[in-house]
C-alpha cells in the first residue's frame, strides 16, 4: 500500500472527529426512531476531496467511536460505514473538485453515493448481520435498506449542496466585475 | 460546554487500569471475535460471568456508565422487538423444535425456542457492553495510537486515531458556536420545518464547519511535518508503556477464552448450543 | 565574521497558483543569535519570507523561485522539510493547530517521537525543555484546560526540543489578550538568552512586540524589503506609517506635539525613552492646549438593561455574576477582559443562546426572558469573530438574503431589504460576488451585512478585528464608527485596547467573571488597579504623560484620542 500523505492522516484525523461530533447529534424525520445521519454527507464529501482510505477510515474510525461511546460496537454496521467511505472515494478518484463542479461531476459523486450505501446497507451490513449475529434475514434487509435510502438521501442533498458551494468558494478570481 | 454525555476516560487505580493500551486492545479485539463467532449458551454465559467479574475489578462504577447503560439497553429492546416483528417463528426453525408457550394474534406466537433464541442473541451483546466501555474507560487515550501500532497498525494510521480524539472537542464546540449563531438567523434543525428543509438548512451549519475543518486539516498538517512527522518508517511513543507479566497473562487468557469458545461451538459442527432435541 | 545562519541571495517566489511573485530581490542575511523581528501588512510577503525558511515553500505549497535560499548554508531548495526542521523552529500563529498531542507532555514529544529517540531519553528531554518554558507543571494537562499563553509555551517548547538554530515566530501576538502578548515576548526573549538561538518573529503589532529588545527590523511591502535596519532608526523615520504599519502609540503622540522623533531619544520602547526639557514642554502645551476642548456627549435613552447577572455552564461553576449595568440608544461600548473572563458568555447570554441561571436582561424596558433566539435576533444582532465561521452561503446576496427568506418575508420587501443593507454596507457593487473573492475585511461587512438585514437595534460584535493588520483594522472599524454615526448602537466585545480607546467613549470591564467596572475607555488604561486585576495592560500613553510631568494621564489619553478623531481623520 502507498504511505499516506501527512494530510491525508490529518484528513482521517479530522473528518473522523467531524463524523463523530455530526453523528452524536440527532435530527429527528417523520419516521420514528430514524434520524437524518448528516456524518455520512460529510463523509462522502472527505471521500471525494481526499480519497478512497481517507473515505473507507473515516468511516471506521468515526462510527466505532460513535458505536464505543455509546452502547458498544456493532461491528456489521461499522465495516458497512467504512465500506461507504471506500466505495464513493474509488468512484469519484478522477474527480477533481478544485477544478470547479459541473452538473456531470454532481451526477457522477451520487452515483457513486448511490452505489456506495446500497452495497453497503444493502449487501455488507445485513450479510455480516447474518454471519455474526444470525438474525433473521427479512428483519436485516428491510433495517438496511430503510437506512441505505435515508443516508443516501442525506448524502444526495446535503453532500451535493455542500460538494456545490465548496466548488463555488475554491473558483478562482477572474471576470469579477463591479456593478453600480 | 458538550451537552451530550459521552463516555470518556476515567482515571482510576485498578488492575484493568494498569495493563498496556496494547493489552486491553488485544482484549477488546479478541473478545468481540470471540461473541460474534459464538452462539453456544454455555459461552455465553461463561463470558459474561468474566465480563462482570472483570468490570468489578477495574474499579468504575456503575453509577459513571448509567447513561451507556441506558442507550445499550433501549438499543436492545429495540433490536428485540423488531426481530420479533418480522419472524416470531425464527427460533423454531433455528432449533427445530416448536414449544408454544402463548398464543398473541395472528402469526405472533410466543415460543421458547423464540425466546431462548431472543436469549442468546442479547446475551451475545451484552457480554461485549462491559469490555467495551472498560476500554474506554480504563484506556487512557493518549495510549490508543501506541496501542494500535502495537498491534501492527501503520502509525499513520494510528495517529489519525489520536487526531479524532484530540479534535473532537474543537469539532464539537465549534459546531455549538456556528450552529447558534444561525439559529440567530432563522436556522433550526431541531424545530417544526419539513425535512427537505431541514435538511437544506443543516448545509448552513455544515458548510462553514468543513470549511473551516479544511484550513485546520491546512494548518495541522503543516504543522506536523514541520515537526517531522512522517520522516522515518518508524516512531518512538513518549506513552508506550512496557509490557508486564500482567499484560502477558491477560492475552494468555483471553486467546484460550477464544480457543476454548471456538472448540465448544463447533465441537457438533454448529454455532449454535440446541437443548430442545 | 560568522557566516549567517539564513542567506536571501537575490531571492524571488512565485506561488504556482498566482501570476505575480509574492517575493521578489530578497536579500537579507540573520546572523546566529541575532534577534529580528520582520514587519509588513497582510499581503506583504512576511509570512512567505517564514514560510520558506522552514522549508512549507517549497515542498508544501510549492512554486517557481528565482535566486538564492541557505539555510546554515546549506541550499533550502536542495533539502528537505525536515532536514530544515532540524535547524529552524516555528511557532505557527494558530496554537489549536499545533498541538496536536492529546496532552502537553505528548506534544512536546512529538518532534522526538518522530526521530525515534528512545522513551527514556525522551522523558528526560521532555521535561528540561519544559522546564525552559515553566510548563513543566502541566505535563498532564489537555489543549482544553489550557490559556492560549499556556499553548503557546507548549508549542514553543515542541519545537524548542530539537535544539534548533532559528526560532520562527509567526504572529505569536495575534490570538492573545494584552497581559499574555506580554508574557510571551518577555517568554521569547528568555528563550533566546536561554539557547542562543537566532529569533526571528513575524508580527504586525509593534508596540506589543518592542516590549522587549530587537536587534533590527526588516519591513516588507509588496514582496520587497523596504528597511533593513536598527529599530531606533525605522522609528525616527517615518517609514512604517508609509507601510501601513502602525508605530507605537507614544511616539504618535510626540509628533502630534510637534517633536522631532531622534533616534538618540532611543524610541524603542517607553521606558528607554530619553526626552530633553524642550520636548516635555511641547508636550505639555499640546496638551493644555486640547484640554479646553473636553466635551461629553449626550446619549438618548435606555435600549439595554443587565440586572444581577447569573451564569453557569455547569451548576458548580459559574462563567458569570453580578453582571450590571444599562446601555443607550446611540452609544458604542467596548467590553473588556482578558480571554476567558466571561465577554462572550455575556453575549451569549443577551442573544439567548445560553439561559442565564438568575437575572434578567431588559430590551427597552421589556424582559426578554421566555424569548427564542430567533425572536431576540430581530432586535439584537450578534456577530462572530471568524467570518469564515458564519458565512454559510458561497454568493454574498444569498448570505445576506438568508435570514429574511427563513422569515418568509415576500420577494419583492426582500429585495428591497437586501439592497438597502448592501448599500449601507459598501457592498452593493459586489453584491453577485462569490463569497471566496472579498479579502477578509469585506468578508466581516458581509457578516455584518447579514445581521443588518434584519434590523436590529443593537449589534454585538466578538473581536471584530482579531488578527488584522492596521489597514484591515481601520478599514472594519472605520465602518462600525460609521454605522454608528447612523444610528446604530454597538456594543464589542474585545481585548485590543486600541480599539477600544480609540472608539469607544465607554468601557464594562470583566475579569474571572466578575464586572469590575463600567468607565470610560480612557480611565481603564490609567488606573492601574484595575489593569493589573483585568490583566490588561496600560498604554505606553500613560507613562508617556507622568515622565512629561502630566499628572492626569487619563485626561492626557482622553485629549490624545479626541485629537486623532478630530484632526487626523
Amino acid at each position: 500500500m502507498k504511505k499516506l500523505s501527512v494530510k491525508t492522516v490529518v484528513a482521517i484525523g479530522i473528518g473522523a472527529a467531524l463524523f463523530f461530533v455530526l453523528g452524536k447529534i440527532s435530527i429527528p424525520t417523520p419516521v420514528p426512531n430514524t434520524y437524518v445521519s448528516l456524518q455520512y454527507a460529510i463523509q462522502a464529501v472527505f471521500a471525494t476531496l481526499f480519497g478512497p482510505i481517507a473515505g473507507l477510515l473515516i468511516g471506521f474510525i468515526g462510527h466505532t467511536l460513535i458505536d464505543a461511546t455509546s452502547y458498544g460496537p456493532w461491528w456489521s454496521w461499522i465495516i458497512a460505514s467504512a465500506f461507504a467511505g471506500l466505495v464513493i472515494g474509488l468512484v469519484t478518484l478522477k474527480l477533481d473538485i478544485n477544478e470547479g463542479l459541473d452538473s456531470r461531476k454532481t451526477v457522477q459523486f451520487n452515483v457513486a453515493q448511490i452505489i456506495a450505501h446500497l452495497l453497503s446497507w444493502g449487501l455488507v451490513a445485513p450479510c455480516l448481520d447474518i454471519l455474526i449475529y444470525s438474525e433473521p434475514i427479512e428483519k436485516l434487509f428491510v433495517q438496511g435498506l430503510v437506512a441505505g435510502i435515508a443516508n443516501m438521501i442525506t448524502t444526495g442533498v446535503v453532500g451535493s449542496l455542500l460538494l456545490v458551494a465548496y466548488a463555488k468558494t475554491v473558483v478562482k478570481k477572474g471576470s469579477l466585475n463591479k456593478e453600480n | 460546554m458538550a451537552r451530550a454525555a459521552i463516555l470518556s476516560y476515567i482515571k482510576r487505580n485498578s488492575l484493568v487500569h494498569e495493563l498496556t493500551g496494547t493489552t486491553k486492545l488485544i482484549f477488546f479485539l479478541a473478545w468481540s471475535v470471540a461473541s460474534m463467532i459464538t452462539y453456544d449458551t454455555r459461552v455465553l454465559s461463561g463470558m459474561l460471568l468474566i465480563s462482570i467479574v472483570v468490570f468489578k475489578v477495574s474499579k468504575i462504577r456503575i453509577r459513571d456508565i448509567s447513561i451507556v447503560l441506558g442507550l445499550a439497553a433501549v438499543f436492545l429492546l429495540m433490536n428485540n422487538l423488531f426481530v420479533y416483528l418480522f419472524s416470531p417463528e425464527y427460533g423454531v426453525e433455528l432449533y427445530e423444535s416448536r414449544t408454544v408457550l402463548l398464543t398473541i394474534a395472528g402469526p405472533y406466537t410466543i415460543t421458547l425456542q423464540q425466546l431462548f433464541y431472543h436469549l442468546n442473541m442479547t446475551m451475545k451483546v451484552i457480554c461485549v457492553v462491559p469490555v467495551a466501555l472498560l476500554f474506554i474507560a480504563c484506556t487512557d487515550p493518549s495510549e490508543f495510537a501506541a496501542s494500535l501500532a502495537g498491534i501492527g497498525i501503520s502509525y499513520r494510521i494510528g495517529y489519525s486515531v489520536s487526531l479524532a480524539l484530540r479534535y473532537i472537542p474543537d469539532v464539537q464546540r465549534e459546531y455549538h458556536n456556528i450552529s447558534q449563531a444561525q439559529q440567530a438567523r432563522g436556522i433550526d434543525l431541531s424545530g417544526k420545518d419539513k425535512l427537505f428543509t431541514r435538511m437544506k438548512n443543516s448545509v448552513a451549519i455544515l458548510l462553514p464547519l468543513v470549511l473551516s475543518s479544511l484550513n485546520r486539516i491546512e494548518t495541522v498538517s503543516n504543522a506536523m511535518e514541520l515537526r517531522g512527522f512522517g520522516r522515518n518508517k518508524k516512531r518512538t511513543w513518549y506513552v508506550r508503556r512496557k509490557m508486564q507479566r500482567n499484560d502477558w497473562l491477560t492475552i494468555a487468557f483471553v486467546l484460550t477464552v477464544l480457543i476454548v469458545d471456538l472448540v465448544v461451538t463447533f465441537w457438533d459442527g454448529n454455532r449454535f448450543y440446541n437443548p430442545f432435541v | 565574521m560568522a557566516s549567517p545562519v539564513i542567506s536571501f541571495q537575490d531571492y524571488g517566489f512565485q506561488y504556482m497558483a498566482q501570476a505575480e511573485p509574492t517575493l521578489r530581490h530578497i536579500n537579507l542575511d540573520i546572523y546566529s543569535g541575532e534577534k529580528v523581528l520582520i514587519a509588513g501588512t497582510s499581503g506583504s510577503g512576511k509570512s512567505t519570507i517564514g514560510n520558506c525558511i522552514n522549508g512549507l515553500i517549497p515542498f508544501a505549497y510549492p512554486g517557481k523561485s528565482t535566486g538564492k535560499l541557505l539555510v546554515d548554508g546549506k541550499d533550502a531548495e536542495q533539502s528537505s522539510i525536515f532536514e530544515l526542521s532540524h535547524t529552524v523552529g516555528t511557532v505557527l500563529q494558530d496554537t489549536d493547530g499545533q498541538f496536536i498531542g492529546l496532552t502537553v507532555g505528548e506534544d512536546i514529544a512529538f518532534a522526538p517521537e518522530n526521530n525515534c529517540v528512545p522513551q527514556d531519553e525522551m522523558k528526560q528531554l521532555v521535561s528540561r525543555v519544559a522546564g525552559l518554558v515553566d510548563i513543566d507543571h502541566h505535563l498532564e494537562y489537555a489543549p482544553h484546560e489550557l490559556s492560549g499563553g499556556q499553548k503557546q509555551r507548549v508549542s514553543l517548547a515542541g519545537v524548542m526540543v530539537e535544539d534548533v538554530k532559528v526560532l520562527l515566530f509567526d504572529e505569536p501576538l495575534a490570538n492573545l489578550d494584552p497581559a499574555a502578548g506580554r508574557t510571551t515576548i518577555e517568554l521569547i526573549d528568555m528563550v533566546h538568552e536561554r539557547t542562543g538561538a537566532a529569533v526571528l518573529v513575524i508580527e504586525h503589532r509593534l508596540e506589543d512586540v518592542l516590549w522587549r529588545r530587537m536587534d533590527r527590523i526588516v519591513l516588507m511591502n509588496e514582496g520587497g524589503i523596504v528597511a533593513d535596519m536598527p529599530v531606533a532608526k525605522l522609528l525616527a523615520g517615518n517609514l512604517l506609517l508609509q507601510h501601513g504599519i502602525r508605530e507605537p502609540l507614544y511616539l504618535t503622540a510626540l509628533r502630534y506635539a510637534g517633536v522631532e522623533i531622534r533616534e538618540t531619544m532611543h524610541p524603542e520602547h517607553v521606558g528607554s525613552l530619553v526626552l530633553g526639557q524642550e520636548d516635555k514642554e511641547k508636550v505639555r502645551s499640546w496638551y493644555h492646549m486640547l484640554r479646553t476642548g473636553i466635551h461629553s456627549e449626550q446619549y438618548g435613552q435606555e435600549l439595554l438593561r443587565i440586572e444581577n447577572l447569573k451564569f453557569g455552564y455547569t451548576a458548580d461553576k459559574t462563567t458569570l455574576q453580578d453582571v450590571n449595568f444599562t446601555i443607550h440608544k446611540g452609544e458604542m461600548v467596548s467590553v473588556v477582559g482578558r480571554n476567558g473572563a466571561g465577554k462572550s458568555t455575556l453575549a451569549k447570554l443577551i442573544c439567548g443562546f445560553e439561559q442565564p441561571v438568575s437575572g434578567s436582561i431588559y430590551m427597552d424596558g421589556r424582559d426578554l426572558k421566555g424569548d427564542t433566539i430567533k425572536e431576540r435576533a430581530v432586535r439584537i444582532g450578534y456577530v462572530m469573530q471568524n467570518p469564515n465561521q458564519m458565512i454559510s452561503k458561497p454568493m454574498i446576496w444569498d448570505e445576506v438574503e438568508m435570514a429574511l427568506l427563513q422569515s418568509g418575508m415576500p420577494k419583492e420587501e426582500r429585495s428591497r431589504r437586501v439592497e438597502e443593507t448592501l448599500k449601507i454596507c459598501g457592498l452593493y457593487p459586489f453584491r453577485n460576488w462569490p463569497v471566496s473573492a472579498l479579502s477578509f475585511g469585506q468578508k466581516k461587512r458581509v457578516t455584518i451585512a447579514s445581521i443588518l438585514v434584519q434590523r436590529p437595534q443593537i449589534i454585538i460584535l466578538d473581536e471584530p478585528t482579531a488578527g488584522q493588520d492596521y489597514h484591515h483594522y481601520t478599514e472594519i472599524m472605520d465602518f462600525l464608527k460609521e454605522l454608528n454615526g447612523k444610528g446604530y448602537t454597538i456594543l464589542m466585545i474585545t481585548h485590543d485596547m486600541h480599539l477600544m480607546l480609540e472608539y469607544t467613549r465607554r468601557a464594562i470591564v470583566f475579569s474571572e467573571g466578575r464586572m469590575l467596572a463600567d468607565t470610560t475607555a480612557a480611565h481603564v488604561l490609567n488606573d492601574p488597579g484595575l489593569v493589573e486585576a483585568a490583566n490588561l495592560k496600560e498604554t505606553s500613553l500613560y507613562t508617556l504623560s507622568l515622565a512629561c510631568g502630566i499628572d492626569e494621564p487619563q485626561v492626557f489619553t482622553e485629549c490624545f484620542i479626541g485629537y486623532e478623531q478630530k484632526e487626523v481623520r
